[in-house]
């Protein structure tokens, strides 16, 4: 990419706005993703009879069920946040910035 | 090209006709089963396919991109299946479905530890990726680095891990269908082989794509099948979970340890080191990060990450439903009994979902799943042999030891020639390693992967003082201390070599290799006064431009 292209990219607010909310957004979704995967295999390193209590009184179905199948379903979840906001938002302002300098 | 094409239907004919060969002889070894005919006539109907897929492609097939990355012309839809088809290989399919019919609750801890990596490679990879990378992840380590140390370093771990795969898949596959198909496991592994040759040398990406794509919607249908067909049968027709899992602890003699986590984790230091490991190992992969080459842009690049962590997630459910629905079905039924092999089964633990396709759909649904799962090692072999011919062509020899000065034709026809020879290399290795213990082989691939490759590929897009002496070193530390923590660890010193208690504790290293690796591209970079460093500092500001932006990026639509 030629300099000049680079630097009016660079002096760009919005391409800040875009760098700064993105990669925020990115971490703070990844730090989500990591405290809710290691709560579930930390507690299961720490407290397994937690996990093996029945549900609802007399079940066979455990408390770990929902609780791993929640993690799956969480990790959906977060990808569909995100493509949500990258689409509304992210998009939007790098097709503006490509407007502006292209 | 035209050799290619000219010697293509005879191959084809050749392939088939020995494998109806292979097929009907040589069956009175023990430990086979017998001849499954419906299996044989699907599995067939799907090898004709792919090879009609394949010459179909190979039409196509024309220029280094069309080898390496489909054109870039696959949709987030169906890259987002593809990528599922590599996740849901032989092993995850039989592997864990096998796990839970043995150990009930601990087999959900491998499958949701390998999810949970996707998200994080949406956030903070996938779309730099995309915006970055050419045909391999070596093009992004590579960016703005010196490329000649860095291309050797990111192929050789690309490489290590694509035949430690490799390896593990080849076995896989020679067991399953020996005991599918009743076929000898040195022809099945030469089978594999030469099918995978064909698909990736004649079909390059976009044939690999397809197969992958067509595997993942047959092996979708047929999970579901059998899953909510077990859980129909082993709930008393009642669809209820819990009626089923009640029914598994009977089954059990009333043991409700299944209903709970169990031995696999116990350790909290090992259970942090095995997250990192399948979580960060999974970014590392050089087969799946070269799918999202094959993309036209970033946002596409997104949208399969969705759609992939939709499907593996609910593959994984179903594992789930499988093993409990193996429990009830499997268990005290005389037909599926083999007091010898593990878990009480024929065929040992790891035909449990096999097993529970014939008690809930008979031979025929058994013979759509044995073929299926056939389908699985092929596609899956394919994606990963196109990933380390392109290692050896694209970042070896072009951009190694030709420095760049090389044409397209003569770079595809060298990875054409990498994947014969990978091949082959399969082949020997699957024969070599059949009565080997493989199980540390997954330790040690995703302690590579998430050691070796991932630190150098995170920090390369997001640390603009990295340099080029910090990478090499951070990455070979990473490669060397993850591959000596593994040979040193329980699996191999203690179970493997019996050399008596292990130096290592720890059966995944990751989390002091990928620590090493970190702290030695950090303290390697900052140490780096040179006038090269300089330079990469200032490159960054413009690959920073092009990965945030994807202006500039290859085949990026124009404007």
């Amino acid at each position: 990419m030629q300099q000049d292209l680079v630097h009016a990219i660079k002096s760009n607010p919005k391409y800040h706005e875009l760098v700064s909310k993105r990669s925020r957004f990115a971490w703070i979704m990844s730090v989500v993703m990591l405290v809710i995967y290691y709560a579930f295999i930390l507690t299961i390193a720490f407290d397994k009879p937690f996990m093996a209590t029945p549900l609802w009184s007399g079940s066979v179905t455990t408390v770990g069920i929902p609780i791993g199948i929640g993690v799956i379903i969480s990790a959906f979840i977060l990808t569909g946040i995100y493509i949500r906001r990258a689409n509304a938002v992210f998009d939007k302002l790098n097709r503006e910035i490509k407007e502006e300098v292209l | 090209m035209s050799f290619w094409k000219r010697a293509f239907p005879t191959l084809l004919l050749m392939l088939v006709a020995g494998s109806a060969l292979a097929a009907g002889g040589d069956l009175g070894a023990v430990k086979k089963a017998e001849v499954n005919i419906p299996a044989i006539v699907m599995f067939l109907v799907f090898v004709a396919a792919t090879l009609g897929i394949t010459y179909w492609a190979a039409q196509r097939t024309k220029t280094a991109k069309d080898f390496y990355a489909a054109g870039g012309g696959i949709t987030g839809f169906q890259n987002g299946l593809a990528i599922a088809g590599d996740y849901m290989s032989a092993a995850s399919f039989l592997g864990i479905s096998g796990l839970v019919f043995l150990n009930g609750y601990d087999g959900v801890i491998f499958s949701v530890g390998w999810l949970v990596g996707w998200p994080i490679i949406m956030f903070l990879i996938a779309e730099q990726l995309r915006n970055l990378g050419k045909y391999t992840y070596a093009d992004i380590v590579a960016y703005r680095f010196e490329r000649v140390p860095m291309r050797t370093l990111a192929a050789t771990a690309a490489l290590i891990v694509v035949i430690l795969y490799l390896i593990g898949q080849m076995v896989g596959a020679g067991k399953l269908i020996q005991v599918l198909f009743g076929l000898d496991y040195t022809y099945a592994v030469i089978i594999v082989g030469i099918l995978i040759i064909l698909y990736v040398t004649f079909g390059g990406m976009l044939a690999t794509t397809w197969v992958q794509i067509i595997k993942a919607c047959l092996l979708l249908a047929g999970a579901t099948i059998i899953a909510f067909g077990a859980l129909y049968l082993a709930s008393d027709g009642s669809m209820s979970p819990e009626r089923m899992f009640a029914k598994a602890v009977e089954a059990r003699k009333g043991d409700l340890s299944i209903m709970g986590p169990g031995k696999l984790v116990s350790d909290p230091i090992e259970a942090i080191s095995l997250g990192l490991a399948l979580m960060f190992g999974t970014a590392g992969l050089p087969h799946i990060l070269m799918r999202f080459f094959t993309v036209s842009n970033a946002i596409e690049a997104r949208k399969s990450v969705f759609y992939a962590t939709g499907w593996i997630g609910y593959f994984y459910i179903l594992t789930f439903l499988m093993g409990f629905g193996a429990i009830v079905l499997l268990t005290g039924h005389p037909e599926f009994a083999d007091p010898s092999a593990v878990g009480g089964i024929k065929g040992g633990q790891n035909m449990a979902a096999v097993n529970l396709s014939a008690a809930v759909g008979g031979n025929l649904l058994l013979g759509f799943i044995s073929a299926v799962a056939f389908a699985t090692i092929l596609a899956v072999v394919s994606g990963l042999t196109l990933a380390g011919a392109s290692a050896i062509s694209h970042d070896l020899y072009a951009n190694v030891f030709a420095h760049g000065n090389v044409d397209e034709q003569q770079e595809v026809r060298v990875s054409k020639m990498a994947t014969v020879v990978l091949g082959i290399i399969a082949i020997l290795l699957g024969i070599a390693f059949e009565k080997q213990n493989i199980a540390y082989l997954v330790a040690l691939t995703f302690s590579v992967a998430a050691s070796a490759n991932f630190p150098i590929l995170l920090m390369s897009i997001y640390y603009g003082k990295m340099t080029t002496r910090g990478a090499l070193i951070g990455g070979w530390l990473g490669l060397i201390s993850a591959t000596v923590l593994v040979i040193v660890g329980p699996t191999v010193w203690k179970e493997i070599l019996q050399l008596g208690d292990p130096l290592f504790g720890y059966k995944y290293p990751a989390f002091i290799s990928m620590t090493i690796a970190f702290l030695g591209i950090w303290i390697g970079s900052i140490m780096d006064n040179s006038e090269r460093a300089k330079k990469e500092h200032e490159a960054f500001i413009a690959q920073d431009v092009r990965c945030q932006t994807g202006i500039g990026a290859e085949g990026a639509a124009s404007h």
